[in-house]
């Protein structure tokens, strides 16, 4: 039994913790919310010197060639840090859909920018007012050419590239890949929730796009629940910081005649945090597992790591608020950062329920094959 | 990252085994941990006694202690992995009945007792000759420990004990006991107790079942009028028993909190699958269905939790604070899956299994011992406590009784 990251990897988060401490992201996070910057290109750079978004491409593609259990640890302090950076986008959705499926000359085209953080890639999905299936995808790939809108797209205004995911005259949809600054592309930023993962509207109007290798539906479900996995160590990096924030100011805040965090109502409540924070690190630990060791079970891996670490994130940052009172509610307060972060990655990638009808059909399996 | 034996891990585990292969039999899928009409007492008894013999004979019957007092000198891993292995084997209810003696009593006398104690002690407890009982908990004391009101005064070489203990697991069946005792009213509550071993057979010892809420009596009151005690049954120094009794609550916590064959998402799916709802299979509708996917993320969670303990003890380290939440994630989990399979049966699910058949014991269980575990060895509301000072540094609750002489502590 060795369910623990490695020495290695355990010092790649600390490297990555203290490149991060060092550039204050959550100054970059509220520049952001003032709309003075997209993102952190200091906090990005940063990375980029650290091998972040290199770590699971391959050597011939100017990577290190490792896997995504390697990435683990530093997205964990991505999250913790807060940093405004589309490392969801780019480096756990985007390099990971051309890695695992795209053609041999669309990783040698995109990987190596990729890696040093020069190119920033995205996906485009979901597209407003319908449900994402695979019956409801409107987008249309004719004749080597997209058409129709999607949205919210992560980082779709500063995105070279997006994975677009598109209907064509086939039974389903597939996986095309389309630069951004191509005609028939038009950016539309919309007002995101967290404005440090800002979004925006995607139109194709005969925008040109190809295939990204054979990958269908099956095939964006793969890289949703691998990169789920990769967003929930971001989620519980954020939710451990809520809980200290929380923690911190419980013993510096006196109410009463004794500090806040003396009363079993605060100390309960954090405790409580805490468990959820723990049960949500494990899950993310068996869904690290489970993309590094291509289980059979990913899905369900998946779906519990995005799961618990939802849980766990949303109820520390509400919970942060509420243990800092009035000021908490604040702008200066960081508290909100953390607020707008926990219903942005809740939803990012899939809302719960979607999860949740995964992780049944993942246990309904699970039962049978052990009664079969 | 894996989940993995090392080489000499799973050599031990092929070992454990294979000895446990050679001693008694697999679990059938139709064996329930609790039987419906158990042995009487003498006879389940005396099959444990006859297992543990053998568990020790074979050096897996308290692997941890050191070979001179008749266990193994192995290693916490390998006691977690032989753990696993008992675990799909009829074991004759050794853990029901020598848990509390060997998980809590006996370290508790390794660390604490003399070298004639440990002789005297620790060898007949782990080959099941002698039985043990931890006498703590009084009627207005549970979890505040350290306010034992029952009185141990000198007189000569030995100590007079009166009092009552209550909420004591297998008294009725045990040879000897651990108690926390009042040796000086006058100093502060941690500052007066006293703790000794205890001979149930001692007169002036009197065991009154109590029946709990399940209609089984598995715990008991113990009334003590002029108990003798030799000064020799003391364990540690004179009213230094607070730092005993900590060592022995030490071990508690790690022993309690659900059971390997515990009503599970498993058993919720099953049922689910097999009633129906609104006309269809009761896990197709949302209501149910989302409520097992939430059990699981719980259930499963825990199991994980305990792997990076199990982990952290395959490396030689001391399990994370994270091992610390685990009865309390559980424990009220087993009420919650108990609400949750009555449901899935609609109006009949609040008949028993004399109506539903014997699988349904499982649910009642589930819906009476998860009432008493959340109780049990912490309740949930000590755990938080615990989790909130002890990991996450936030300040003591404040005590009125903790300076001031304990005979003036408003009862």
């Amino acid at each position: 039994m060795n369910f623990d990251f490695s020495d290695e990897q355990k010092a790649f988060g600390e490297q990555t913790r203290r490149m991060l401490d060092a550039l204050d992201p959550i100054a970059d996070a509220r520049s952001t919310l003032a709309g003075q910057i997209p993102y952190s290109a200091k906090a990005w750079r940063g990375l980029a010197r650290l091998g972040f978004q290199a770590v699971t491409i391959p050597s011939e593609h100017g990577g290190l060639g490792l896997s995504p259990l390697d990435l683990c640890t530093a997205a964990a302090e991505v999250g913790r840090s807060l940093a405004p950076v589309p490392s969801l986008s780019s480096a756990y959705v985007c390099s990971e859909a051309i890695r695992l499926f795209g053609s041999e000359a669309q990783q040698a085209r995109w990987l190596p920018g990729i890696a040093d953080g020069s190119i920033i890639g995205t996906w485009a999905a979901p597209e407003r007012g319908v449900e994402l299936m695979q019956t409801t995808v409107r987008t249309q790939f004719l004749k080597d050419s997209l058409w129709g809108a999607k949205a919210p797209v992560l980082d779709g205004v500063v995105a070279d590239l997006a994975i677009v995911l598109a209907a064509t005259d086939r039974a389903a949809p597939i996986l095309t890949l389309c630069e951004l600054n191509a005609t028939g592309v038009h950016r539309r930023e919309l007002e995101s929730l967290d404005p440090s993962r800002p979004v925006a509207e995607l139109t194709f109007e005969a925008a040109r796009a190809e295939p990204l290798g054979t990958a269908d539906w099956r095939a964006w479900e793969t890289i949703q629940a691998r990169a789920a996995v990769l967003l929930a160590f971001e989620q519980v990096g954020a939710a451990d910081r809520a809980l200290w924030m929380a923690r911190d100011y419980a013993l510096t805040r006196k109410s009463f005649g004794r500090p806040i965090g003396s009363y079993q109502a605060v100390k309960h409540k954090l405790a409580a945090v805490y468990a959820k924070n723990e049960v949500a690190r494990a899950h993310a630990y068996y869904g690290a597992w489970a993309i590094a060791s291509d289980a059979d079970t990913l899905q369900l891996a998946a779906a519990g790591a995005r799961l618990a670490a939802t849980e766990a994130l949303s109820f520390a940052a509400q919970e942060n608020i509420q243990t800092h009172g009035g000021v908490g509610f604040t702008w200066e307060s960081d508290c909100h950062l953390f607020y707008r972060r926990a219903r942005h990655a809740a939803l990012i990638l899939g809302p719960t329920s979607v999860w949740k009808q995964r992780a049944l059909t993942g246990l309904t399996e699970q039962l049978e094959s052990t009664l079969s | 990252m894996d989940f993995e034996d090392t080489p000499a891990e799973s050599a031990f585990r092929t070992e454990a085994r294979a000895w446990l292969e050679s001693a008694t039999r697999r679990r059938g899928t139709a064996d329930r941990e609790d039987a419906i009409s158990p042995p009487p007492l003498s006879e389940r008894l005396a099959a444990a006694r006859a297992f543990q013999r053998k568990k020790q004979e074979a050096g897996f019957a308290a692997i941890t202690l050191p070979r001179r007092y008749g266990g193994r000198g192995g290693s916490a891993i390998e006691q977690l992995i032989y753990l696993q292995e008992e675990a799909h084997f009829e074991n004759f209810g050794v853990v029901e009945i020598f848990g509390v003696g060997i998980g809590m009593c006996i370290p508790t006398i390794l660390n604490n007792g003399s070298e004639e104690q440990r002789a005297r002690y620790l060898h007949a407890a782990i080959r099941g000759d002698e039985i043990w009982c931890q006498l703590f908990s009084e009627p207005a004391g549970g979890s505040d420990v350290a306010a034992a009101r029952t009185s141990a005064k000198q007189d000569g070489d030995s100590w007079i004990i009166e009092g009552q203990k209550t909420w004591t697991s297998g008294a009725h069946f045990s040879d000897f006991g651990i108690i926390t005792t009042r040796t000086d009213p006058k100093a502060p509550k941690h500052r007066g107790m006293t703790v000794f071993i205890l001979d149930m057979r001692a007169d002036g010892v009197e065991v009154r079942p109590i029946r709990q809420m399940s209609n089984e009596t598995d715990f008991n009151e113990v009334f003590f009028n002029g108990v003798r005690v030799p000064d020799s049954f003391r364990l540690g120094q004179v009213n230094d028993g607070w730092s005993v009794a900590l060592s022995t609550l030490m071990h508690e916590r790690a022993g309690i909190g659900g059971r390997s064959r515990d009503l599970g998402w498993r058993g919720l799916l099953h049922l689910a699958n097999a009633n129906t709802m609104n006309g269809a299979p009761a896990s197709s509708d949302w209501r149910i269905a989302e409520k097992i996917v939430d059990s699981w993320l719980i259930e499963f969670g825990a199991q994980l939790l305990s792997a990076r303990g199990q982990t952290a003890l395959s490396k030689g380290q001391a399990p994370g604070p994270e091992q610390s939440i685990l009865k309390m994630l559980k424990a009220p989990l087993l009420q919650q899956n108990a609400y949750l399979a009555m449901e899935i049966l609609g109006e009949s699910g609040l008949l028993t299994q004399a109506a539903l058949g014997d699988a349904w014991r499982e649910v009642e269980n589930a819906w009476t011992f998860g009432a008493g575990i959340r109780i049990a060895g912490g309740t949930d509301e000590i755990l938080r406590n615990i989790v909130a000072e002890r990991v996450l540094g936030l300040p003591p609750d404040i005590r009125i009784d903790k300076t001031v002489p304990f005979s003036e502590v408003p009862i």
